[in-house]
């Protein structure tokens, strides 16, 4: 397993195209550092106005957390259309190509193959997150420093120099549970098809039709959201309230990895039984 | 002492919603055979195949290989056959050698660099195995094919169509490959290819399939004896040995008249005395060709195909 999953790694990072989302998150990170290292102190005095009544604000709050988590805010709803780049074309792009002839006759189980393809994928979907937290986190806190946070969630929240890291760095993990979800819902796409492309954009259409009804506060649909994934995609904000509400965490999570879990499933059953015709 | 079944399919049928690819279909292959399956397009060879390598499954039947079931043993099973289906598709992003590196791994064998590139260069390839296999052509990307087929060694290899792409001389070196697996290495080869010619010069044993359904199977030697040969004759006065030959014991045996020639079919041991025959009455017979080979056996066989 461990085996057929580091071959599934090399396949993946030999594409050119895992290297878009790698590519995108790298300049979108770097346009917003670069903006915000000429105008940075605008930006805070603008998104502060409404607090100068109330508080007086001192110190630079213009750090690399704050822009880490700029970032993060900006780009959780982006990130899974990078991810299912790779995901949607792991079982169709074998199809497309025609190798799956070459995979399926080789003796391993069927089984084995999706969850290696599946494990890989994942391993992806992780190295994507490492690189958001290098070039968000870790590049910010070179350019900017590090400091006190400040919030700007239902108010204000300042969190303290010293309790931030740990706070980014269980955002970043349960910030994977949620974009595993997208990637899986993108994998079981992938399985149903024998072209890239369908699963990528099907995975796209079911992601955006998914979002606005998240947002729309009405009749059932009011009913049916708090079981739409897209919904807890954004579990990981919960690290930077203050306390941590560690039980809507847990629900979030536990909501998405039953979607993946699901997603998994259908896709294992779908591809024991699939016919093999490309 | 019976030889031992590598391949036992019995009543095999797949269906494709109202379509019957594979019909019923019934065959033995035994050790060291090399075993010609033949049939036109859409005969149902490569469905068959697919079926046999759990590509798909079929609707009804079985598949044994090595004596057990496909279904139980699909694993087992899979360790000992090395095949290409259709044409080898590789990934074209990784080299030649990379490539079967992969595919060695995942079968399980030893892809030890002393091994790829002794494979590689068996098929011809050792001077590009850093190349892309998107560079390759369509003969390359066969003759790659053919060396993942074997890098694991296995006991039975199953060849779909092995020298589509090729030029002559690699369809040469296939057919010498082929032989020498079987005679050299002992190894059971169950190849499709519609190059009819190939198959006869190779095979021990054939199938002819057609619509699914196998029409003939045996030793390929003694399915041709059995047939009567076609025989191409010029003669001077084409009429008048129309004539004899329908006043003969060769009567109803002419299939087609064109000019001065004259096709008809005759079993093997009577050619002789139809020659003399037509020359005792006068007629000057300046050719006569029979023609033996399995592609006017298959011709024969298939015949009406796409009518």
């Amino acid at each position: 397993m461990i085996k057929l999953t580091v071959i599934e790694l090399q396949k993946i990072f030999k594409k050119w195209r895992t290297y878009i989302g790698f590519a995108a998150i790298g300049l979108l990170t770097a346009i917003v550092q670069i903006s915000l290292y000429f105008e940075g102190s605008k930006y805070v005095s603008m998104a502060t106005r409404s607090f100068k009544d109330q508080f007086v604000m001192s110190g630079d709050l213009m750090n690399g957390y704050f822009i880490a988590n700029m970032i993060l805010n900006g780009l959780f709803v982006h990130i899974p259309f990078l991810i299912v780049l790779v995901g949607g074309d792991l079982l169709a792009g074998e199809a497309t190509a025609g190798t799956y002839r070459m995979l399926v006759t080789r003796p391993v189980s069927r089984f084995q193959i999706l969850a290696a393809k599946f494990l890989a994928g994942n391993i992806y979907v992780l190295s994507m997150i490492a690189w958001l937290a290098f070039t968000s986190l870790g590049v910010s806190i070179l350019i900017f420093g590090s400091g006190e946070m400040m919030i700007l969630s239902n108010g204000i929240t300042i969190l303290a120099a010293d309790d931030i890291l740990w706070r980014f760095a269980g955002a970043y993990m349960v910030s994977f549970i949620s974009l595993s979800t997208i990637f899986s819902l993108s994998f079981l796409f992938s399985s149903l098809v024998e072209n890239a492309i369908g699963p990528i954009v099907a995975t796209m259409a079911v992601l955006v039709i998914l979002l606005l009804l998240s947002t729309m506060e009405i009749g059932i649909l009011k009913d049916i959201k708090p079981y739409l994934f897209p919904a807890h995609m954004g579990l990981w904000s919960n690290y930077f309230s203050d306390p941590v509400d560690y039980s809507e965490l847990t629900k979030s999570a536990g909501i998405l990895l039953a979607h993946t879990a699901v997603f998994f499933g259908a896709a294992a059953c779908i591809f024991q039984k699939k016919d093999i015709l490309s | 002492m019976e030889k031992e079944k590598i391949i036992e399919l019995t009543g095999l049928t797949k269906k494709f919603k109202d379509l019957v690819a594979v019909d019923s279909l019934n065959l033995n292959v035994y050790k060291g055979d090399v075993f010609g399956f033949l049939g036109p397009n859409g005969a149902g060879k490569s469905t068959t195949i697919r079926m046999m390598l759990s590509l798909i499954k079929p609707t009804r039947g079985e598949i044994k290989l090595f004596g057990k079931s496909l279904n139980e043993n699909r694993i087992e099973i899979l360790r000992k056959i090395g095949a290409i289906v259709e044409k080898p598709d590789f990934y074209l992003y990784l080299s030649a050698y990379k490539n079967l590196e992969i595919l060695g791994k995942i079968s399980g064998t030893d892809v030890s660099e002393k091994k790829i590139m002794e494979h590689l260069e068996l098929v011809g390839l050792e001077k590009r195995y850093k190349s892309k296999v998107k560079t390759f052509s369509h003969g390359m990307k066969q003759r790659l094919g053919l060396a993942q087929a074997l890098l694991h060694d296995p006991e039975l290899i199953i060849l779909d169509e092995p020298t589509t792409g090729l030029d002559p001389q690699g369809m040469k070196e296939v057919r010498d490959l082929v032989l020498y697996l079987s005679k050299e290495k002992g190894k059971t080869v169950f190849l499709s290819s519609h190059i009819l010619r190939e198959v006869e010069l190779i095979a021990s044993r054939m199938i002819i399939i057609n619509k699914g359904s196998a029409q003939v199977e045996g030793n390929v030697k003694d399915l041709l004896d059995s047939q009567n040969v076609s025989v191409l004759l010029e003669a001077d006065k084409p009429d008048e040995a129309v004539n004899l030959i329908e006043a003969s014991i060769w009567k109803g045996r002419i299939t087609s008249r064109s000019g001065n020639e004259i096709v008809l079919t005759a079993p093997k041991e009577t050619l002789a005395a139809l020659n003399k025959y037509l020359v005792e009455n006068k007629i000057e017979v300046s050719a006569f060709v029979p023609s033996r080979s399995l592609e006017e056996y298959f011709l024969k066989i298939t015949e009406g195909e796409g009518k």
